[in-house]
Formats: structure tokens, C-alpha cells, sequence
């Protein structure tokens, strides 16, 4: 998996590909608006991860010509701007994903191998599955060891989220975001309640536990070893 | 936002309550109560103009009347003093017979009303017998057939009883009066016309010029910092007035341009070296070689790294919907759903911390907004009311009442002292003194500045006990 960052700050960048190396990716570091554009246009990544502040061109132009070119190698921009409005306009210029600094590592890992899933192939299943969970997308129904668990509404987007994402992190501003179309971090710890509300009706009466929480990360639906 | 409604409206066809509308608006202007005014003075001049030229030309026609009478009866008078009754007789006889125009009557008669001389055959009916001045109906032969004329007189009763009439057929003066009145009416109809033409005008070019800086003025509070209130080139008041506008515009587009520079400007080299001191904790937190009491400072720190950055993001937020250098994402919504949405949200949270979160909301409140910002605003208020209200009942009220949208968040904790209301809505203040709860104190004033954004009004309540907070928005139409 080769990812290209596009990022002027020598730290950020070097702590960037360091960490993502780390997590077995290929990393090209471009460190201006031109030169990320150069190499985007070889059409060679996975992923980028796209700074919107760069000297000579500016990030979301970048992306808006690489998207004009028909390049669609997805994107993560990083910002220092963090209003609503500041990620609609990244969103808009071709970005599919947003992220503002400072970020956690761990939330910039999980949003990028959550984009290089995306890129994967379309989610066309009507049925997910996790171990022996089970989750209809028809019916809108919970099975797990083929006992029916019933969830509200709200909950059965959460553990399609989780599934979707089955075996990677999810952050908890991810959940917002996806879930509840949330793009900010309340101050009280809604999602932790969400999820525990979740985690009894999937796991309580079973053996072996679906949902984990990642200490400093948020959270993980994945089957057993 | 809202600018829709500010753009100048297309052409429509004028129904009657658009009609009742726009006549209701202009009489709501100041031009119009000025252009009334001015026609009301206008008017009452002109009317007392006219009048007073009515009275002295009437005037005037009846004295030159009453001093041909005199004339005529001092003459008649002189004869009857030299020669009696008889000459009397004679004088009136020869005058009658004169071509005098038709003009003058005279008759003299015996005590019993029967004529003796005169150029009327009758003692004209009802007519007092009286001496002194008088005004009767005159019966003529003109052309062959009786013509009833406005006569004016004088009657004399001389010693022995007999009368004589002196009087004067006063049907010119009596039509040179009518002429008079009905010219003078056709100009104070005209001076009238024009005096309304003149103060509509006047009203509507000073409506307009006025209604151009109101619209210049609503268009720039809605953001659009480049608009200008358009300059006449005629050099009057006005143009004073938007030429002064339109540099104090000048100097506001450029201070709002300087604080969203320095705002990103900071944004970003502040930003920059936070990422990287984050990103050096997370590094140090991942070598395998740190202690378990030293990764837990570690991880205090950047706890508080994150704390100062949502603090530096409030700051900015704030600064930016203040600045109204943000372009809005506005688009009609119903504040019903973003308070169940955001009650859905909170509702497990709450119940673990033992409040009942319930949601009263009218359906199809629509407003126009901006739904990530709203949302945030009842994430905050929520927020606020787990954080001090200890326990109860949290009630979201969501109605519409007299065009407005409201949106009501109460809680049953110790609410704020009335005194203290308005300092809460200032950044950093927190009403604890000690500070032990975790917070910057921005999220009111975070509130208040999306509030404000949406032409929206915020007000703090006793909900006795607790803290009910309003908001007001204007709603749009079902």
C-alpha cells in the first residue's frame, strides 16, 4: 500500500511517515503544493494524506486539479482550519475525508485505512458478519448464534458502522461524524454511553467479546482470535 | 443568510393584499409622514389663499353695488326734499323711462302697495315693507318669458306711508361671483393635484435613496462586505450620507479581511506547533522503554494539549461567527428535528447520570440555518445542564408562537442568579469560583455567537428552580 503525504512541515511529515510505516504502508512525502501534485498525477497511491495549507499551490487546488485530471486516489486533507464550513469546502473540492490539527495518530490511521477500505470495493452486501453476528440490512435485524437481539434504530447504524469497520479502530469522532452527522466533540462522553448501551445487548450473554474498547483510540468490532 | 429575501423582487402581478402591503409600508416610512405633512401645510395655504381672493372679489362687486344705490338715492332723496312727493314721482318716472341697462329698478307706490310710478309693474312678492336694505327676487321679462334675477335694494316708507323701492338687478355680479367661485375651485383642485403629485415624488425619492442604504446596510450584516450604498453623483445629503457609509464600509470590509487573515494566520502557526508537540507525546507514549508512571504523565499531557486546543478551536469558532467573515451553510430545517436528534444523542448519557432528558416539540418549525451549527448549540446546552445541574428533569421545548421559532432548553439545577445572566454570555466566565468543573467557559458565548449568526435572540430564564435558556429565531412560513 503506497500512501503519498503532501504535508510543508518537516516534523509533521517525518512523524507522519514514520508512524505510517510503522503500520506497514509505503510513504512518499511531498513537501509543497507542486511537488505533491507532481507525484499525485503518476496515479500511483492508495491513499494521500494532503495538507490545505501548502506553500506554492494551495492544498484544495491541488485536489481540484488532480480531480480534473480523473485522478480519484482518495484523500485525507489536514487542516489547521477547523470550522464546519472549513470542511465542507475540503469536502467539496474533492476531499473524502477531513481531519483537523492537531490530530491523535491514531485517529489520522483509522480515518485513512477506513478511506483505503472504501476504495476497496462498493459495500453492495445486504448481510454483515462478524463471527457469529449477524446483521440484515433488508430486515434490519441483530442476530448473533442465531438468537434475534433487538436494537433501536439509532443503534443498528452504530454496529453497521462497527461492522463495516469490523477488525480496525473506530474514533469516537468518527462514530459522531458517520453515525449521528455530528462534526464536533461534545464536551460530555455521548458515545461512550452509546456504545456500552450497544455492548450489552451484543455481548453480554456470550462468551467471547465482540466490541473492545482501544484504550486512547476508541473502538474496535472484531471476532475472536 | 436570508439573503434571499434581500434581493430585489422580480416583477409580480399586484394582487390587493400586496397592494394593502406596500400601501402599509409607505405609510410606515418617514419620506411619507414628511410628504404628508408637507401636503397637509401645502394645502391648507393654498385653500386660504383662495378664500381670501373669493372674499374681496365678492366683496368687492356687492360695495360698488351698494354705492351706485347710494348715489342713486341721494339724488332721489335731494328731489324729494326740493319738490315732495310729486317731484319724487317725476324724478322716478323720468329715470325709468332712461336705458339705464336694465340694471336699475325703482317703484314708487301709494300706502297700499298699488304702483305709482316705476319701471316694475308689481310690488315684488315677498318683500317686506320695512325701510332699510334688502335683497329679494327680481321677476324680469327677458326675450318673452319670466326670469326670476337676484335683485339687491333699499326701500324708503315716506311720510303719508308711501314707499319707494330703489334696487339693482344684480345677476352679472351674482354670475362674476359664480365665475370667480368655480375658477378658484378648478385651481384649488389643480394646486391640489399638483401638491399631491409633488409630495408622492418627493416621498418616493426619498423613500428610495433611504431604502438603498437600509438594503446595502442588511446585505453587509448578512455578510456580503463588498456591497456599496450607490452614489448619485447629485453631491445633495444623501450623497454625503453614502459616500460617509460607504468609507465606513471600506474600513470595516478591511478590518474583518485583517482579523480573518491574522484568524487563520494564527490558526495555522499555532496549530502547526501543537500538532507536533501531540505528535512527539504520542511518540514518546509508543516507545516500549517508558514506565507506566511516566506514560501516565505522558498521557496528562496530552489530555491537556487536547483541552488548550479545544479551547484555541472555541476561541476561533467564536472569532470567526462574530467577524461574520464565515459563509453559512444555511438551508431551511426544522429545529424539532436537530432537538430530537440531539435529545437521542444525549438522552443515554443523561439517563446514566440520573436525569430524565424529554423532548416537547411541535412539528414542522422550520427556520432558516445552518444544521452543524445548531446542533452544536444544543450539544452545548446539553452539555451545561449535565454538567451543573446535578440531577431532574431536562425539558427541550420546541414551538412556534406570533412568527418566531423557539427553542427552550430547561433544567432543575441552581440556575444563575439574575445579576449574573448577562456576564455567563462573556467568554471565560465561569460562575464557580474554585473552577473545579471541567470547562473553558466558551460555551455559552459559543451559543451566543450561532444564535446571533441566525439573527436569533438568546435569553436566559428562571425556570424556579433551574435555568431555562431561550432561543428565538424567525420562522419560516409552513
Amino acid at each position: 500500500m503506497k500512501i503519498l503525504v503532501v504535508e510543508d512541515d518537516r516534523e509533521t511529515a517525518a512523524y507522519l511517515a514514520k508512524g505510517l510505516n510503522e503500520s506497514g504502508y509505503t510513504v512518499d512525502c511531498a513537501k509543497d503544493g507542486r511537488e505533491g501534485l507532481f507525484l499525485a498525477s503518476s496515479g500511483d497511491y492508495n491513499a494521500m494524506i494532503l495538507d490545505r495549507m501548502l506553500p506554492s499551490i494551495d492544498g484544495l487546488t491541488v485536489l481540484g486539479a488532480l480531480r480534473a485530471a480523473d485522478i480519484g486516489t482518495p484523500a485525507l486533507i489536514l487542516s489547521a482550519l477547523g470550522s464546519v464550513d472549513d470542511r465542507v469546502k475540503g469536502l467539496r473540492a474533492g476531499g473524502d475525508d477531513y481531519l483537523v490539527k492537531p490530530f491523535a495518530f491514531s485517529e489520522l490511521l483509522a480515518r485513512l485505512e477506513a478511506l483505503l477500505r472504501r476504495g476497496a470495493g462498493p459495500a453492495t452486501e445486504t448481510r454483515l458478519r462478524v463471527a457469529d453476528l449477524e446483521l440484515d440490512l433488508l430486515t434490519r435485524t441483530v442476530k448473533r448464534h442465531g438468537k434475534s437481539i433487538e436494537v433501536l434504530p439509532r443503534e443498528f447504524r452504530l454496529l453497521e458502522y462497527l461492522m463495516r469497520n469490523a477488525g480496525h479502530v473506530v474514533t469516537r469522532t468518527m462514530l459522531l461524524e458517520h453515525v449521528w452527522d455530528y462534526h464536533f466533540d461534545p464536551q460530555t462522553n455521548v458515545i461512550d454511553v452509546h456504545v456500552s448501551r450497544l455492548r450489552q445487548k451484543i455481548d453480554k450473554s456470550f462468551a467471547h467479546p465482540l466490541l473492545h474498547t482501544v484504550r486512547g483510540a476508541g473502538y474496535c468490532l472484531r471476532a475472536p482470535e | 443568510m436570508a439573503v434571499e429575501k434581500l434581493q430585489p423582487s422580480p416583477a409580480r402581478p399586484w394582487s390587493a393584499p400586496q397592494l394593502l402591503a406596500s400601501a402599509r409600508r409607505l405609510v410606515l416610512t418617514h419620506a411619507f409622514r414628511l410628504a404628508a405633512l408637507y401636503f397637509l401645510v401645502f394645502a391648507a395655504s393654498v385653500l386660504g389663499v383662495l378664500l381670501f381672493v373669493y372674499w374681496t372679489s365678492a366683496n368687492f362687486v356687492e360695495r360698488q353695488t351698494e354705492a351706485t344705490l347710494d348715489a342713486e338715492i341721494t339724488g332721489l332723496a335731494e328731489q324729494y326734499s326740493q319738490r315732495g312727493l310729486s317731484g319724487l314721482i317725476q324724478i322716478v318716472a323720468a329715470r325709468s323711462a332712461g336705458d339705464r341697462g336694465d340694471a336699475m329698478v325703482y317703484l314708487v307706490t301709494d300706502p297700499d302697495g298699488k304702483p305709482l310710478v316705476g319701471n316694475i309693474a308689481a310690488w315684488p312678492a315677498g318683500v317686506p315693507t320695512r325701510s332699510g336694505w334688502l335683497s329679494f327676487g327680481l321677476e324680469r321679462n327677458v326675450g318673452g318669458h319670466l326670469e326670476t334675477h337676484p335683485a339687491r335694494g333699499r326701500l324708503f316708507t315716506l311720510p303719508g306711508g308711501y314707499r319707494l323701492l330703489v334696487a339693482r338687478d344684480i345677476s352679472d355680479a351674482a354670475a362674476f361671483r359664480g365665475q370667480v367661485r368655480s375658477t378658484l375651485l378648478w385651481a384649488g383642485l389643480i394646486a391640489l393635484c399638483i401638491g399631491l403629485v409633488g409630495g408622492t415624488v418627493m416621498s418616493r425619492n426619498m423613500l428610495r435613496r433611504v431604502e438603498q442604504v437600509n438594503r446595502t446596510s442588511e446585505r453587509v450584516m448578512t455578510g456580503n462586505l463588498s456591497d456599496r450604498v450607490p452614489v448619485h453623483g447629485t453631491s445633495d445629503e444623501f450623497d454625503q450620507l453614502a459616500a460617509n457609509l460607504n468609507r465606513m464600509l471600506d474600513q470595516i470590509e478591511r478590518l474583518m479581511t485583517a482579523m480573518r487573515e491574522v484568524t487563520d494566520d494564527v490558526a495555522h502557526d499555532l496549530k502547526t506547533p501543537l500538532s507536533r508537540l501531540r505528535g512527539r507525546l504520542e511518540r514518546a507514549l509508543a516507545d516500549p522503554n517508558v514506565g507506566s508512571s511516566q506514560s501516565e504523565a505522558i498521557r496528562a499531557a496530552i489530555d491537556e494539549a487536547d483541552r488548550l486546543l479545544a479551547t484555541f478551536n472555541a476561541l476561533l469558532s467564536i472569532a470567526e461567527l462574530e467577524s461574520g467573515a464565515r459563509t453559512d451553510q444555511t438551508e431551511p430545517l426544522d429545529l424539532s428535528d436537530v432537538a430530537r436528534s440531539a435529545a437521542e444523542l444525549y438522552e443515554p448519557v443523561a439517563e446514566e447520570r440520573g436525569f430524565v432528558l424529554a423532548v416537547v416539540a411541535e412539528p414542522e418549525v422550520k427556520i432558516r440555518g445552518d444544521r452543524h451549527l445548531l446542533s452544536q448549540v444544543l450539544a452545548n446546552l446539553l452539555d451545561n445542564a449535565l454538567k451543573y445541574a446535578g440531577n431532574g428533569k431536562i425539558a427541550i421545548r420546541v414551538f412556534r408562537r406570533d412568527g418566531q421559532a423557539l427553542l427552550e432548553v430547561a433544567d432543575r439545577g441552581p440556575g444563575i442568579p439574575e445579576a449574573d445572566r448577562e456576564a455567563v454570555l462573556d467568554r471565560f466566565v465561569r460562575l464557580e469560583p474554585s473552577r473545579t468543573t471541567p470547562g473553558n467557559g466558551l460555551g455559552l458565548s459559543l451559543v451566543r455567537a450561532i444564535v446571533r449568526r441566525h439573527n436569533g435572540s438568546l435569553l436566559l430564564e428562571d425556570n424556579g428552580p433551574g435555568l431555562r435558556v431561550r432561543l428565538e429565531f424567525t420562522a419560516l412560513a409552513i
